[in-house]
């Protein structure tokens, strides 16, 4: 079976032009990155800002040309930079972002924001358009009278919601989801992660998950690539990743995640406590 | 003698619907050397309490408490004057966003003479060598040559640094950590964090870490505060905390953790709890 997204040896590099001050440079931002995601699956991209992991998202979701490399869609070989995209592919693959405050236009309705793809990429009745972005806030939890409002009337896990339910809107094969919960509470992170995997399985969704909490990413991820300075220092199967990582990076990142763990925190205690006995002795004395 | 002490403090904001109330009847203290973690959601007051506590709120804000007392003295009956003598030097702040809480117009070189030459009686000259120390005691390299720069010319964890550096630069007795790691990657955060509790230990300081990540919480705290819509509904130690917890609430917020999902779904809390159920075994 082809893959939904192949990638192959993906580079992508950035002129910063220069100026009487200083001298032009290239940004190497993605350096030769490769991986495949099958129906279905969830990828997670895992790294520090200024990875390239933003980049790439870009470059999957057809935003921004790759400087060298395939990238294949469906078995279809993708280049944005020689062929104009046709509104078929357009609507294959659809992104969500980190800032659910910031990716919606505040003037306009939940509803305007659902039907625009439908008006660019599709031709269809605007009845149609309605009904269909009526189906879709149900599938998303919201509210048919939550049609005509405005996105500064919601809260960020709603707006997440409106987000998703707009990438939803021209039946994508790939989602591309760019930190889709890093701005988001406990709990509402929670619910949004829940209606992640329960679209997945009802629309056979293939995910692009951005992330840099490894805790969300071994709890929705099938595969794990992680990032550095623009190289895919590891990439595995999560339990592979997660079991017995590999690079020092990857190690580096696991230990530096803050974890609930009842055992560390009694360790942390004894350490802190040993120490102020340790401190106050001497002055006992 | 506790450090900080609040008693049944409440903040109400005037809002064209009837006043709101962000802080509803918020009790803590916090001891010298004692790291207190005050968790909760966004618009669950833990921000707004602790501003409160420091006289920052804006005027439309309406602070009362039975008892706010700072190092034995009565915050509320004190002067703006007298306070602001207090604020910045005894008790400091570091807030969320590092690179928007630095004026940017300004080196931040001078920024952190700035707090010494408010607050102490330093001259030029001392100052800058005490602002070049507590550069090297936060870990900034090439500490003389970043006291001339810009916070645009450094990325996000040096700016908190600079932050913390600037908290840090009149010895407070207590420090309030408002989300300090938020913003930043997770290496960089737990720099952050070991610096904060190394400095804490080492200054013997109260830090007050409010946040809303329980990892955070888990590595850093001694007594933890679970705040929910303005009211606390939990107190306890750090253990007994993750244990043991005694509210639903807690229990849910531990459950929701992604870490600790069982099968595919996570568990949510509105879909568990009610206002009643959490209030119910709330504190007063």
């Amino acid at each position: 079976m082809t893959p939904v997204l192949e990638a192959r040896d993906i580079t992508r590099d950035y002129h910063v032009p220069g100026s009487l001050f200083k001298k032009s440079r290239t940004v190497h931002a993605v350096k030769g990155v490769s991986f495949s995601v099958g129906e279905g699956k969830t990828l997670a991209i895992v790294g520090e800002s200024g990875c390239g992991k933003s980049t790439l998202a870009r470059i999957v979701t057809m935003i921004d040309p790759a400087t060298s490399g395939d990238l294949l869609i469906d078995g279809r070989r993708i280049d944005i930079a020689t062929e104009p995209l046709t509104a078929d592919m357009r609507s294959k693959v659809q992104i969500v972002f980190q800032n659910p405050y910031g990716s919606l236009n505040p003037r306009r309705k939940i509803g305007e924001i659902l039907t625009e793809p439908l008006i660019i990429n599709a031709k269809m009745r605007a009845d149609e358009r309605e009904a269909r972005a009526m189906a879709m806030l149900k599938k998303v939890g919201l509210e048919e009278k939550h049609y005509g409002r405005y996105p500064h009337m919601f809260s960020g896990g709603q707006r997440q919601r409106v987000a998703i339910a707009r990438a939803l809107m021209l039946n994508p094969r790939l989602l591309v989801l760019d930190e889709p919960v890093s701005a988001l509470d406990l709990s509402v992170q929670a619910q949004v992660l829940n209606l992640l995997a329960d679209l997945q399985s009802e629309f056979q969704l293939t995910y692009v998950f951005i992330s840099h909490d490894l805790s969300v990413v071994r709890h929705i991820a099938d595969d794990v690539m992680v990032m550095y300075f623009g190289e895919a220092v590891e990439y595995g199967s999560r339990d592979a990743v997660f079991n017995d990582p590999q690079h020092s990076y990857t190690r580096t990142l696991f230990a530096a995640t803050p974890r609930v763990d009842i055992e560390a925190i009694r360790a942390r205690l004894a350490r802190k406590s040993a120490a102020a006995s340790g401190a106050s002795a001497p002055a006992a004395l | 003698m506790s450090l900080l002490q609040i008693e049944n403090l409440v903040v109400e904001f005037q809002t064209a619907s009837g006043p709101f109330r962000a802080v509803d009847g918020v009790s803590l203290k916090v001891d010298p050397g004692e790291v207190l973690a005050i968790v909760g959601e966004s618009g669950s007051g833990k921000s707004v309490a602790m501003l409160a506590a420091m006289g920052l709120l804006p005027w439309t804000a309406k602070v009362t408490a039975d008892r706010l007392e700072f190092d034995g003295r009565d915050m509320l009956a004190m002067s703006d004057r007298d306070r602001r003598r207090v604020v910045g030097k005894e008790i400091a702040m570091i807030f969320q966003e590092p690179i928007a809480s630095l004026n940017p117009c300004f080196t931040v070189g001078f920024q952190i003479e700035e707090v010494l030459r408010i607050h102490t009686g330093l001259d030029r000259r001392a100052r800058r060598i005490r602002a070049l120390e507590l550069f090297e005691q936060v870990g900034i390299p090439a500490a003389e040559e970043r006291l001339g720069h810009y916070p645009h010319q450094m990325s996000g964890g040096q700016c908190q640094r600079v932050m913390i550096a600037c908290a840090l630069a009149c010895n407070p007795k207590l420090l309030i950590a408002d989300e300090p790691t938020t913003a930043l990657d997770v290496t960089i955060q737990k720099q952050i964090l070991d610096l904060l509790v190394e400095l804490q230990a080492e200054h013997g300081m109260g830090l007050i870490m409010i946040t809303h990540d329980m990892g955070v919480v888990a590595e850093t705290a001694d007594r933890v505060i679970v705040q929910y819509k303005g009211r606390k509904i939990e107190e306890a130690d750090v253990l007994t905390l993750f244990e043991n917890p005694k509210n639903a609430y807690t229990r849910a917020l531990l459950s929701a953790l992604p870490e600790n999902a069982v099968g595919g779904r996570l568990p949510t809390i509105s879909e568990l709890l009610s206002d009643e159920q959490i209030f119910a075994g709330a504190p007063r």
